[in-house]
């Protein structure tokens, strides 16, 4: 009798052939979903073309004091400004601890550098052998991403509280060094990774 | 109160496909014999008119389809050239802009409707729930579509939107530029969004599908939130409501096309006839009128993440409303105190969508003399509008005096023989 009874499997105690099946057919098809939904999440992800994008060279020989350009790196603009003396000056006559956002958010540095002038500045730009660059001229140089930090409009130059850079969008003000001082944004404007490759080429990425 | 069928095919044709595939029975049980409250207002006529809507928006957008570009460098172009060359390009291309706005007039009439006659309730929950769903769907594929033709709206509305998932912490920064398929609003994300503004419509097709099954067991609600007592407060759908919502479909197509002859760009914004420009933030980036009140919702926050949640709070309190209003009595007729808050929330909807178009510095006329700017209205009103579903509606199901319902759908219709007949019972 107890033969029996095993043998008709999913109506005993044990566990037969077919419940043995049934989980294994199951757990086949959770992780081979799991696979298989991966590829299609992931074909979303930036291509390998996009990824591959080369960086982008500026030419600072012919940009004058006070003047600046906007340049696409990695398909977003930026801004590169040669700022004047007085516009380093008020940069750098901050109170760091009383900024929103304290990181200098230069991926040059990474993580945790304190929001100073300096840390923001094209000082913190890698030189290239051989390449000799004016202290005074790398100092004055600012380059940051021109997607304002809350949701990415394009800052109108000179304007707003601090003279710099003002968002239109939802009003936030940046100061002369990219920083967010005032409005919706969190963060400040963001430092490309940047070569002087010769005295008159930034490279940046 | 969907009863036993009714159907009886006739020929031998239909009698062979009913005991096959049974759906002229279906379409007869849904359309023709359902039986619908009697006294259903012209408030009722606007689901019958979204349908037609959806449809027009699926045939005009599978021809647009057929001439349009998904390609930054083209996409602009080719929405000119459909403009211009294409024959009755200008036509259809009109009819599907000017239709999305229509599309979400009825909707936000629907929307109202439901909530002034307090169509959620139960037993109805569910039904209400599939609607906030199909508007969840509607706004995702009206920001898709509205991307396409690559102006300066169209780019820097995706900018600032897809921005908007940024806020979260950690995943932000990934979904975002997974979304994009780059480092920004690009070709990759032109053309993703192309084809989910394709699926989109068939998905609300789907829910829509859901919506009336589960409009179909409990019946409509009606003005008076009375339920259907016997046979004498229905009425057959057909011809009763068809020729109703007919009428009133046709009135809507006047005012549709209007707005296609006459004025196919009011409800445009002009900079996107401007090509999408990366390098260049228009000066004031508004969202199309139907979005605005969630637009105020946001910036009325200081803060980026808190503004987000806001505003995808602002839809999702939806979700559980059946839930927060607590009173027995469905029907705002009978409720004295409710049917002013709700008065105060139709206005607090229409100043949200103001203060949404407007620069936040800007001070409202009339008011600016106190200090008052479209920041700070934003704001009062968006305390209004979440005051209304989390203070206002679960209070009020407790210390409202409901004045007096009538005993039935008939007798709010017909009037009771007991009582003397009022001159003129309001017919609705
Ligand atoms: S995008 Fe700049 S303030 Fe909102």
């Amino acid at each position: 009798m107890t033969e029996a009874v095993e043998n008709t499997g999913a109506h005993g105690q044990e566990p037969s052939r077919r419940d043995f099946i049934y989980i294994a057919t199951g757990g086949a098809l959770a992780v081979g979903g799991a696979f298989t939904i991966w590829p299609f999440i992931d074909q979303m992800n930036p291509a390998a073309d996009t990824l591959a994008l080369a960086s982008t060279e500026v030419n600072i020989a012919e940009l004058e004091e006070g003047q600046e350009i906007t340049v696409i790196y990695r398909e977003r603009p930026h801004f590169v400004r040669r700022r004047t003396a007085a516009e380093v000056e008020a940069a750098r006559d901050v109170n760091i601890a009383a900024l929103p956002d304290r990181d200098a958010r230069n991926f040059n540095l990474g993580d945790g550098a304190p929001a100073t002038d300096e840390n923001r500045s094209a000082m913190t730009a890698e030189i290239a052998e051989g390449v000799e660059i004016e202290d005074a001229l790398r100092a004055s140089l600012l380059v940051t991403s021109a997607n304002c930090t809350h949701l990415g409009c394009v800052p109108t130059e000179g304007a707003g509280d601090y003279g710099a850079w003002f968002c239109p969008c939802h009003g936030s003000h940046y100061d002369t060094s990219g920083r967010i001082r005032r409005g919706p944004a969190p963060e400040n404007l963001s430092v490309p990774v940047m070569t002087f490759t010769s005295a008159s080429v930034l490279r940046l990425g | 109160m969907s009863g036993p069928s009714t159907y009886e095919p006739k020929t031998g044709f239909t009698k062979w496909l009913d005991a096959r595939l049974p759906i002229v029975r279906l379409g007869w049980d849904s359309f023709v014999d359902f039986p619908t409250p009697r006294n259903l207002n012209y408030w009722y006529t606007f689901g019958g008119i979204l349908t037609v809507c959806l449809m027009i928006q699926i045939i005009t957008g599978i021809v647009l389809a057929m001439h349009y570009v998904p390609h930054i460098d083209h996409a602009f172009a080719s929405v000119q050239r459909i403009d211009r060359d294409v024959n009755y390009g200008w036509l259809i291309r009109s009819i599907h802009a000017v239709g999305a706005s229509m599309f979400f007039l009825a909707v936000y009439m629907h929307i109202f409707r439901g909530l002034y006659y307090g169509s959620y309730k139960a037993p109805r929950e569910l039904l209400w729930i599939l609607g906030v769903v199909i508007y969840l769907l509607m706004m995702a594929a009206a920001f898709l579509g509205y991307v396409l033709p690559w102006g300066q709206m169209s780019y820097w509305g995706a900018m600032v939107i897809t921005n908007l998932l940024g806020a979260f912490p950690l995943v932000g920064g990934p979904i975002t530029e997974w979304l994009w398929g780059g480092f920004s609003v690009g070709n990759a994300t032109l053309n993703r969004f192309f084809s989910l503004h394709y699926l989109i419509p068939f998905l609300i097709a789907g829910v829509v599908g859901l919506h009336i099954w589960a409009l179909h067991v409990p019946g409509n609600n009606n003005p008076t939130g009375i339920e259907v007592k016997s046979n004498r407060d229905t009425l057959p759908f057909h011809p009763y409501y068809t020729s109703k919502d007919g009428f009133a479909i046709v009135l809507f197509m006047v005012i549709f096309a209007f707005f296609v002859f006459y004025w196919p760009d009011a409800l445009g914004h002009s900079d996107n006839f401007i090509p999408a420009d990366p390098l260049v933030t228009p000066a004031l980036i508004v969202p199309e009128w139907y979005l605005l009140p969630f637009y105020a919702i946001l910036r009325a926050v200081p803060d980026k993440l808190g503004g987000v949640l806001l505003m995808f709070g602002a839809i999702g309190i939806l979700f559980v409303l059946p839930w927060l209003d607590t009173s027995k009595v469905r029907s705002m007729r009978y409720r004295p105190l409710a049917r002013w808050f709700f008065g105060f929330f139709i206005v607090a909807c229409l100043g949200l969508g103001w203060a949404g178009a407007e620069l936040p510095d800007t001070p409202v006329p009339g008011l600016g003399a106190i200090g008052v700017d479209f920041l700070l209205l934003g704001r009062v009103l968006t305390i209004y509008y979440f005051a209304y579903f989390l203070v206002i509606l679960p209070i009020l199901g407790f210390v409202e005096k409901p004045s007096e319902r009538p005993a039935s759908i008939e007798e709010s219709v017909l009037g009771s023989k007991s009582k003397p007949a009022p001159a003129a019972v309001p017919a609705e």
